[in-house]
């Protein structure tokens, strides 16, 4: 047993195979730099096993940094991390302006949605959108119709949630125009790679994501009530036991403002103040994570224990600004998403940049009838859901599944929507066996006060299952570095250094 | 520009009870070990008496339906979660306010928090057994004291620090109390010169408990008697666990609450603290032991009970006195 040879070679890409899928780091790309295929190399000469020992180093910390989200049942609160997946998604400058062009296109038009059919109603009236499905919508809110809001923007936060099909089009799957979670991942997880995997970001010229909080702060700032010199902004949580708890904190932190619950909260003569050590303090935005029908129990529900007696009486006073504005679920919702590309054209008189999902309305006829006669092969989702919840994947389903679907469609044909079943994207993603692909897709946050800015990335989310569609956190979905590369692409010192290990900086400059 | 930002009620109430809990997991396990050097063979049962009877957890021993054995008192304590002053409860509710004061408290203190709860939601009956015990014991003063010097290095030092001292503070005078009540629940003053020196032994075994023994030496006489080491506990001016500098210090952050954050809820608060240096400062030891040292004890623990909840009513949100037990 004396002989000594290098251990053979192995490349943990070797058993890698994306099939028909697009894959979101070795498809060539215009203007890619190559950057993939040097992350690729990189990963390689890491090799598979010290690559799973810093994967689960890195996990450990996340759980030691209380970087998790909550999740109850009958008998236990857990804390979990989302799962980390170490290897990058990369987009490029190009393929990132598309999608900025197109998430604030579709803000601007949300907006402008809000503000007519809480107005004039001038959508409706032409006929673009069915009125009943606005006005009869169970998020529709009558409190809001003539109330002012500053700038028109009623969707201050935004998360767009978007796949890439076989060809490599982004194509739209919602918006999230309510309370959007996420974006503290996005931050964390670059924290996390430049502490855990410093050499895979070596010389790669990336766009920053850490500016989140300052620009959300100057959003909030921007839409405190007129004639307020220095606002108090607060985000206002549910507290501890919410599973997106940890993002509340990250978020108040990064704005350095309070995090405040409902009762820190108190309204008198229809201004808000918070309880602090030293009397009543004055409060004039919140950037509230806190659903419409928790806010105020004097005007929704009358039970809720989260909220704010006579919040809404002091917003619409004028005293105060709330983000997201009230009744921005109407527009999020399923039914109305199929409209969005004539809602688009409507106000914009624009193409849609970034197009939908084809999708049926079964609350038509026309979209029903082909539902039930194609519904082996659809995405069959009910429209006030949110989390993955309730969705049958049609090929992937049981005749048995198939048969409830087609049940509960048939008792409510208005609550569901269908869709082709798209072939998401997929990367390679850490796994049991190996390097696998997985499918993922990508919700990028838009903050819009005076403007819209959004955040460069987003939340690429990855479902950790093989062949799972499902990204959803509450679903065991996990979620990668999303990195968006400058103009150029990687510093040809990146290029070069392909595979070898390097410290990111010298003497505080990087290496062009 | 610089402005003192205001501070939520409840993250004022917050910082008192992290640092009320967290000093209280510490000086438990202080009397964990110090109980277990006072075993005396055949009459161990009765030692972990004591240290019920000086937590006042009698009735809530009973509850728990065990039997009175030394090994009991030991898991009540140090494992049973169920039992709301063992130290894992006790580390669960400095969690659970600690997670209330994220916002606020540095990423440092949270992250140690965490590792110190795994670490401790990791003990078995094993870590108690024999030699285990007394390293267990010093694992669990580790991490409060991880927890102490990571604050005092990166805890931002605005009016939420003044009520982190103070929570920190009333409780540790009312665990020196109860440290030095051992003495009237245990140790029996006897005649003969063999039983002073087993009585000083043990004495010496209380100041090591309370990591005061080396200075008692200092500046104790040559011939120090119990009445020294009491003296010592209640009185020094300088040892920072002896209740003097613990009020000492109370009456400071109350003051700089007062003076530097204008807030003027401070003053009932004030009043309690000069009534208790008075109480305290103003009788001799001598005087203290001829009328009882467990009455003055207890009279002292009353006073801080007290203290806490005019501290609770002019600041906290939703101050429960019943917490305060």
């Amino acid at each position: 047993m004396s002989v000594i040879s290098a251990p053979p070679l192995s490349d943990p890409f070797q058993s890698y195979d994306p099939g028909q899928y697009f894959c979101e780091l070795l498809r060539d790309r215009a203007g890619d730099g190559g950057a993939g295929a040097i992350v690729r190399g990189r990963i390689a000469a890491i090799g598979l096993d010290a690559l799973r020992a810093r994967a689960a180093a890195a996990e450990n910390d996340l759980i030691n940094l209380g970087i998790t989200f909550t999740i109850y049942s009958e008998s236990a609160a857990i804390d979990r991390i989302l799962p980390f997946d170490c290897i990058p998604r990369i987009l490029t400058a190009g393929e990132w302006d598309e999608i900025e062009r197109g998430v604030k296109q579709r803000v601007k038009a949300l907006n402008l949605f809000l503000h007519d059919i809480y107005h004039d109603r001038h959508i409706t009236n032409d006929g673009v959108v069915p009125a009943d499905l606005v006005y009869s919508n169970a998020n529709y809110r009558p409190e809001m119709e003539h109330f002012p809001v500053r700038f028109g923007t009623y969707v201050h936060i935004c998360g767009t949630d978007i796949v890439r099909d076989e060809a490599g089009k982004f194509l739209v799957l919602e918006d999230n125009a309510r309370t959007p979670s996420g974006v503290s991942y996005v931050i964390e997880n670059r924290h996390l790679m430049s502490r855990a995997f410093p050499d895979l970001l070596a010389g790669m010229k990336l766009r920053p994501v850490d500016d989140y909080g300052r620009r959300l702060l100057g959003a909030m700032i921007d839409i405190a009530p007129e004639g307020v010199d220095d606002p108090q902004v607060v985000l206002l949580s549910p507290g501890i036991y919410n599973s997106a708890y940890f993002e509340h904190v990250f978020l108040a932190r990064e704005m350095g403002v309070p995090l405040v619950e409902g009762a820190d909260l108190t309204v008198e003569k229809d201004r808000v103040y918070m309880r602090t050590t030293s009397g009543l303090r004055a409060v004039h935005t919140i950037y509230r994570r806190i659903s419409d029908e928790f806010l105020d129990p004097t005007v929704f529900k009358p039970d809720s224990m989260l909220g704010v007696p006579g919040l809404i009486g002091a917003w619409r006073k004028g005293n105060v600004t709330l983000a997201n504005a009230v009744g921005t679920g109407v527009a999020d919702d399923k039914a109305i998403y199929a409209y969005m590309p004539r809602i688009i054209k409507y106000y914009l008189g624009e193409e849609a940049i970034l197009a939908n999902v084809q999708t049926n309305i079964c609350r038509e006829k026309e979209g029903l009838d082909y539902t039930l006669a194609n519904i082996n092969n659809l995405v069959l989702k009910p429209v006030g859901e949110s989390g993955g919840y309730g969705i049958t994947i049609g090929p992937r389903a049981s005749k048995e599944e198939i048969d409830v679907a087609r049940a509960s469609l048939l008792a409510d044909p208005s609550n569901w929507i269908s869709q082709p079943v798209i072939s998401l994207s997929v990367a390679p993603t850490l796994t049991d066996e190996g390097i696998q692909p997985r499918h993922l897709d990508l919700r990028p946050f838009a903050v819009t006060g005076k403007d819209t800015w959004v955040l460069p990335g987003g939340l690429s989310r990855v479902a950790m299952k093989k062949g799972s569609l499902v990204v959803n956190s509450s679903q065991g979905g996990g979620s990668k570095d999303t990195w968006v590369l400058v103009d150029d692409g990687p510093s040809t010192q990146a290029q070069s250094m392909g595979g070898m290990t390097q410290s990111q900086t010298f003497g505080g400059e990087q290496k062009q | 520009m610089s402005r003192s930002p205001a501070l939520l009620a409840r993250y004022a109430e917050g910082l008192f009870w992290m640092a009320r809990y967290l000093e209280r997991i510490e000086n438990l396990a202080r009397l964990v070990d110090v109980t277990q050097t006072f075993e005396s063979p055949g009459h161990e049962a009765e030692s972990w008496l004591a240290m019920v009877r000086i937590n006042a957890d009698e009735e809530g021993f009973a509850k728990s339906g065990l039997a009175l054995t030394a090994d009991n008192v030991k898991r009540f304590y140090l494992l049973d979660r169920d039992n709301s002053t063992s130290i894992p409860a006790s580390l669960e509710l400095a969690r659970t306010n600690a997670r209330t004061l994220r916002p606020l408290i540095s990423t440092e203190m949270w992250m140690q928090m965490n590792v110190f709860h795994r670490d401790m939601l990791a003990l078995t009956e094993d870590d108690l057994q024999g030699d285990q015990l007394s390293r267990v014991c010093s694992r669990i003063k580790e991490g409060v004291q991880a927890h102490t010097g990571i604050t005092e290095g990166t805890f931002f030092r605005d009016q939420g620090w003044d009520f982190y001292q103070l929570g920190r503070l009333i409780e540790r005078a009312d665990q020196t109390t109860r440290l030095l009540d051992i003495r009237y629940h245990l140790l029996v003053p006897g005649g003969s010169e063999e039983r002073k020196a087993v009585e000083l032994t043990q004495w010496g075994g209380v100041l090591r408990a309370a990591a005061g023994y080396h200075a008692f030496r200092r500046v104790a006489p040559a011939g120090f008697t119990p009445t020294d080491v009491v003296s010592f506990l209640l009185h020094d001016g300088s040892f920072p666990r002896s209740v003097a500098v613990c009020v000492q210090q109370m009456e400071w952050h109350l003051s700089n609450l007062r003076s530097r954050y204008g807030l003027r809820g401070t003053v009932a608060a004030l009043e309690r603290v000069e009534e208790l240096r008075a109480g305290l400062i103003g009788r001799p030891v001598e005087s203290i032991l001829n009328d009882g040292l467990h009455l003055f004890l207890d009279g002292v623990q009353r006073d801080l009970i007290l203290l806490a909840a005019e501290i609770g009513t002019a600041f906290f949100r939703d101050w429960r006195p019943l917490a305060a037990a």
